[in-house]
């Protein structure tokens, strides 16, 4: 897929890939061999129907593509751009065997994209009303699916969403440059025609309890997909030093607060040096929306080697072309301040790698006396987030795992708590957009059964 | 939409806001406070809960216009609104019966400070309490807190009402009486909260401060309310905004507060200039 030129995409926010065009897109799909295995559909998921909606793109039936794909996936437009294809559906497609797997993250993209152009076609199907009432905590990726998928069976849902904006960390995350949130919103509007209602500015926990929806505002269930938002900070001296911000902060000032725009109300600091910390996604959407916001020198520290980074190889790819830097076997010590408390630099041991740990990854071990000092004025800390407390702190009763998520069947999104479900990051702690929304498919199901409701069968 | 059912203009830069919240009204507690946006495009900001209504369905805001944002709030009508409003948020403060209390609120801080001494004296405990501002002009709550308060001393830094000097002076004199207390809550700019709280700890008397350092979320998200408290990073937003005086690293909390020194200079002027 065609992309922005690296030298020009650092000066502006506009995503990254163009998009295929129509010839482009039937190209691609026409390489597909239509297996009848189809051992992609297996590794996705949800279980798109990828084969048939590759046909039909090959076959110039664009919107009937669309069509297939929401069938398993309410969310294509932003599955096709966010999913770890590599590790997903594409790491299954027999083309890989011998060379380049086919598109299918593109190809996805490219269907839910022209079918927002053209504006939907029909809207989608929904059951009659069947008097059941189901909150939704939490419009990310997980809510939002187990929301439409109630709607579509015929309950009244209404979304509690503790923030302004609706739709998690697609929103307030992930970076317009990978994410247009102008898709973030479509999408979420066409859920809305299937007759949910969207309450903003409503923290469960707080502004109501668990209890409180189920036992006075009469809600049958209530569904938990919180996510996982704590920010994790490092634990070393000068981390409250002017200049250090968590990933999320500086993500949630850059996308949600817009402070990339010169006109915005929210401020963000720019700097010519700036140093993030982590090797996931979330620190190479840090790490390239600094390059984005006048940063000369955007350096990523990362403690193991570059094969063992969490992040995908195409962030990787798309930050090294952007002029990130990437520091690995480095493990930072102290955060250095001047004297007015503004960060100045951190400090770094040099690692070799140990004996596998528990996740089966070499285990980092600084070096002794191989301190050096990499000069910054802003230090992005994206080691990683844990659940936020609130709910389970003011929910009696919910069985609560050590590592602080919600103890839920994967299969099924049932918690200790009758009428109580969950599912996505709250859960699994932080995973992936499509497994949030895989997790929400299951909850649905269970809660339609609970309810004594059909199920609804797969289209 | 939030409806603005009264305002009035307390001081020359001090306005309180009446604002349509049923929800908010019925749950608040002392301690907590909501985040608002005025329009699309606007911060989020911060402002404590300084009295509601839970039958009427109202809770009232006080608001210091200290830059750019506060000054857009400050500027609504009866009968405009904000976008987004969302609370109460924080945890409550600890209500106890603590036997003398002691409430000492600087400036703007009187107005969180106040749902706390109410508090404070429904549980049953002796109020002291002391109030400061610059001058008489800016003092605000002087008749609430008189109501409340068992006994009560001003200080303003001119001298154009009460005692001349700070709230710190007034404590001083207490002090100096030999008089004891139980329980002291401080609320006010943070250097005031330092300087008194360091003083009310030297007499061994347990402290609680409000903080007010910048926020975003309000929700644990972006940790950039966080403060070292006791050597451990709290969030001011879930764990706070009260916490233990005696715990607080002032030094960083101060320096925190001022990042955004710069923009919020240049915010200023350009509301001044375009009258936004
Ligand atoms: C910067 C970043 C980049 C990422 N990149 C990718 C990627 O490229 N591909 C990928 O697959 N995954 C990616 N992820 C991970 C992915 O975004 C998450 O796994 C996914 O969003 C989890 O979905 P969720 O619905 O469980 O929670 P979230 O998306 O976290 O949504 C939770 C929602 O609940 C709301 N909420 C929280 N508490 C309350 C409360 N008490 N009351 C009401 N509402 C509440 C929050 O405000 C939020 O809107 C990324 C994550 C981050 C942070
Ligand atoms: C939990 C909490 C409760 C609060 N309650 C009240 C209240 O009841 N009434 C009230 O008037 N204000 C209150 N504040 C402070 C208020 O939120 C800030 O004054 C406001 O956010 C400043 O926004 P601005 O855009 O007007 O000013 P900015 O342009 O951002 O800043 C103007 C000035 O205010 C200082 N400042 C910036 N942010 C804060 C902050 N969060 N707290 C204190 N000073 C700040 C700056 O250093 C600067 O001098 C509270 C803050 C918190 C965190
Ligand atoms: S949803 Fe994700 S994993 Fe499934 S087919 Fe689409 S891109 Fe692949
Ligand atoms: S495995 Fe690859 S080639 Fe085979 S059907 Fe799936 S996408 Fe097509
Ligand atoms: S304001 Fe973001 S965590 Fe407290």
């Amino acid at each position: 897929m065609r992309e922005q030129d690296p030298d020009t995409r650092v000066s502006n926010f506009a995503e990254v890939p163009l998009g295929y065009t129509d010839e482009e897109a039937r190209a691609e799909a026409r390489r597909c061999l239509g297996c009848r295995t189809a051992p992609c559909v297996a590794a996705c998921p949800v279980a798109v129907a990828i084969p048939e909606f590759v046909g039909q793109i090959a076959g110039g039936a664009f919107p009937a593509a669309a069509r297939t794909i929401r069938r398993a996936n309410a969310l294509p437009a932003i599955c096709g751009r966010v999913c770890p294809q590599e590790d997903q559906c594409e790491k299954a497609c027999l083309l890989g065997k011998r060379g380049q797997p086919l598109a299918i993250g593109h190809l996805e993209r490219f269907a839910a994209d022209r079918e927002r152009r053209e504006g939907r076609v029909e809207p989608p199907a929904r059951k009659p009303e069947c008097g059941k009432r189901i909150a939704v905590v939490g419009s990310g990726p997980a809510g939002l699916t187990v929301a439409s998928e109630l709607a579509g069976a015929g309950c009244a849902v209404v979304v509690l969403e503790a923030l302004h904006a609706l739709g998690g960390v697609l929103t307030y995350g992930i970076p317009e440059f990978r994410l247009p949130k102008a898709i973030v919103k479509d999408e979420i509007a066409g859920l809305e025609a299937l007759g949910m209602r969207f309450v903003r500015n409503f923290v469960v926990g707080r502004t109501e309890t668990i209890d409180h929806l189920l036992k006075e505002d009469g809600f049958d269930a209530v569904f938990i997909g919180t996510g996982a938002g704590l920010p994790s900070f490092l634990g070393i001296p000068g981390e409250n030093a002017v200049g250090v911000y968590s990933a999320n902060e500086y993500l949630t000032r850059s996308n949600l607060m817009k402070a990339y725009r010169p006109d915005a109300a929210t401020p963000i600091l720019r700097s010519p040096r700036v140093v993030t910390v982590g090797g996931g996604n979330v620190a190479m959407d840090a790490a390239r929306t600094a390059r984005r916001l006048d940063t000369v020198q955007s350096i990523v520290v990362y403690r193991r080697g570059e094969a063992e980074m969490p992040a995908r190889i195409e962030e990787v790819r798309h930050a090294k072309e952007e002029g990130v830097l990437l520091r690995t076997l480095c493990h930072p010590a102290a955060i250095l301040e001047d004297e007015e408390g503004f960060v100045q630099g951190i400090r770094c041991l040099r690692v070799e790698l140990g004996d596998r740990d528990a996740s089966g990854r070499r285990r980092p071990v600084p070096i002794p006396d191989s301190a050096f000092t990499i000069e910054c004025e802003i230090v992005i800390v994206a080691i990683g987030n844990r659940p936020n407390p609130l709910i389970p702190d003011t929910t009696p009763d919910i069985l609560v795992s050590g590592r602080g998520t919600i103890v839920a069947d994967p299969a099924d999104g049932r918690t200790s708590r009758p009428r109580v479900y969950a599912g996505g990051d709250i859960v699994t702690g932080s995973a992936t957009v499509i497994q949030a929304m895989g997790a929400g498919r299951a909850a649905a199901r269970s809660i339609l059964e609970d309810l004594g409701q059909p199920v609804q069968p797969r289209m | 939409m939030n409806g603005i059912r009264k305002k009035e203009v307390l001081a020359p830069d001090i306005v309180r806001l009446r604002l349509e919240a049923p929800r908010i009204a019925a749950r608040r507690e002392p301690g907590q406070f909501v985040i608002l946006r005025r329009i699309d495009g606007s911060e989020r900001i911060p402002l404590t809960i300084v009295d509601g209504n839970a039958e009427e369905g109202w809770i009232d805001l006080i608001i210091q216009m200290a830059g750019a944002g506060t000054m857009r709030l400050g500027r609504l009508e009866e009968g405009e609104g904000v976008l987004d409003l969302v609370g109460p948020l924080g945890k409550p403060s600890r209500i106890d019966r603590f036997g003398r209390c002691l409430c000492i609120g600087g400036g703007v801080g009187l107005a969180p400070l106040l749902p706390i001494a109410r508090a404070l004296k429904a549980a049953g405990n002796h109020l002291t309490v002391l109030m400061g501002a610059r001058n008489r002009e800016r003092l605000i709550l002087l008749d609430e807190m008189r109501n409340l308060a068992d006994e009560i001393t001003v200080a303003t830094e001119d001298g154009s009402l009460g005692r001349r000097g700070f709230v710190s002076d007034a404590f001083r004199d207490l002090a100096s009486e030999g008089r004891r207390f139980d329980h002291a809550v401080v609320i006010g700019p943070a250097v005031m909260m330092k300087a008194v709280s360091e003083l009310t700890g030297r007499l061994g008397i347990p402290t609680t401060v409000s903080l007010n350092p910048i926020m975003i979320d309000g929700t644990g998200l972006c940790g950039g309310c966080r403060v070292d408290v006791g050597g451990e990073m709290k969030f001011a937003c879930v764990d706070g905004p009260e916490f233990d005086a005696a715990r607080i690293d002032w030094d960083s909390f101060l320096k925190r507060l001022g990042s955004y020194r710069e923009f919020e200079h240049r915010g200023r002027e350009k509301c001044r200039i375009t009258g936004r």
